[in-house]
């Protein structure tokens, strides 16, 4: 096989999941009764492989390989006659996880055989402009308008002449859980809003950041119906 | 009785499906009975529900080149699927196709919802946030809000979006997951 069939084979796997539930299709093997030897031995061959084709490969897969290398150890021990009632098998769990992984694959590919608008279905096309033509225009705007007015507001905030004592703690993650949940709670809220609650810099500081890692994260998005005017941010979806 | 059992009569009958076609017609997104019945409120509601469900039948009868169909809670004109390849060359432009990851991630959502990351991530076995943010953008899926366990991680759901791109009139739609479980033995 040249390592461009390899590469080709290889692409198609969404998971470790995925490679697994292949090799035990390509194996003709009983998913309730996999013979570990031997899939682990393919499946470490498939990694080995995509490692020396340099493939970009996820942590996940070394992952489950460790998984079934266990599970192989795990068999070869021999089980006393008092606990062979209770002793599970060592593959139980993985079987469960195979199996539901399967569910959703199949449910996967029956979304995709549906009727999906855009490819198999088509809706009338609508002109954007002839729309909400008297509704307020507003503009999804990017960093920079932040940027510009996050410097607007630390000018009216910030008095650098006085010297901060930190008491209180606060992190990123902190700030950006309560601006969710105050967005959840008030629907939209404006920039200066989020930002004016904060009463010193420190705090300033991580407002905006959080913002900005929300947007980056598309958890919100921020609006503008003019070049510096009100910046409203709400949650996106 | 039958379930839409107000008789209308020839004319007036007529004029009230033009009038309800034509309010579908110019809308932009399915519109909803409800919002029918607000419009042409000096009609009697059960007038209009067996109009639509007369025009509904019309077009299934015609058998042609659109359908009339009932979608997130409200009607809508759609193009048969038959067409689909005309369409498209008419518009010049390849239909955006959702990657299979991005299908399996939505396919946790949609059937788990409301789901955190990590329970896409568990079933999949794979880290989703690449697909997950694909789905944010493209709207298909939503923040539904925070699980009120330690941490409060995000929930995920899928949206009004969802069911128009997928053709559905609501989640109890989808095919339940059952029938895609292999048949035990």
């Amino acid at each position: 096989m040249t390592s461009e069939a390899y590469e080709i084979k290889l692409d198609i796997f969404e998971g470790p999941l995925d490679l697994l539930l292949y090799l035990i299709k390509k194996n003709e093997v009983d998913i309730y009764d996999i013979p570990i030897a031997l899939i682990t031995r393919q499946y470490i061959q498939y990694i080995d492989a995509m490692q020396s084709l340099n493939l970009d490969l996820a942590g996940e897969y070394l992952v489950l390989a460790a998984t079934l290398t266990h599970i192989k150890s795990r068999m070869l021990l021999p089980v006393s006659d008092e606990d062979e009632a209770e002793e599970e098998d060592p593959r139980e769990e993985l079987v469960k996880q195979l199996l539901e992984y399967k569910t959703f694959k199949e449910a996967a590919l029956g979304l995709d055989r549906m009727k999906i608008l855009g490819r198999d279905v088509f809706g009338r096309d609508y002109a954007e402009d002839d729309l909400g033509a008297d509704e307020q225009i507003i503009r999804e705007i990017g960093i920079f308008e932040l940027v510009e007015a996050f410097r607007r507001m630390s000018r009216d905030t910030g008095r650098s002449d006085l010297m901060e004592i930190d008491i209180e703690k606060i992190s990123l993650s902190d700030r950006i859980n309560e601006i969710v949940d105050e967005l959840e709670k008030m629907g939209e809220r404006t920039f200066t809003d989020l930002l004016g609650e904060s009463s010193n810099r420190r705090r300033l500081i991580y407002t905006f950041l959080a913002i900005l890692e929300l947007m980056k994260l598309r958890i919100i998005k921020a609006y503008q119906s003019v070049p510096y005017g009100t910046i409203r941010v709400c949650l996106a979806g | 009785m039958e379930p839409y059992g107000y008789a209308l009569r020839g004319e007036r009958m007529d004029n009230l499906k033009s009038v309800i076609e034509t309010l579908i017609f110019v809308s932009e997104t399915p519109l909803a009975e409800a919002k029918i019945k607000e419009v042409l409120q000096d009609i009697h509601e059960g007038e209009i529900s067996s109009a639509i469900h007369a025009l509904v039948q019309e077009y299934e009868q015609r058998n042609g080149g659109i359908f009339l169909r009932k979608i997130a809670g409200g009607y809508q004109f759609r193009t048969s699927e038959d067409t689909a390849l005309w369409v498209q060359k008419l518009r010049g432009q390849k239909p955006a196709v959702l990657s299979a990851a991005a299908m399996e991630t939505l396919a946790v959502i949609a059937y788990r919802q409301p789901v955190m990351k990590a329970d896409i991530e568990k079933v999949r076995g794979v880290d989703v946030s690449g697909s997950l943010r694909g789905l944010l953008e493209k709207n298909l899926v939503r923040i539904m809000g925070r699980k009120n366990v330690p941490g409060r991680p995000i929930i995920y759901g899928t949206t009004r979006i969802f069911l128009e791109t997928f053709g559905l009139n609501s989640l109890s739609d989808l095919p339940t997951l059952s029938e895609f479980k292999e048949l035990e033995e």
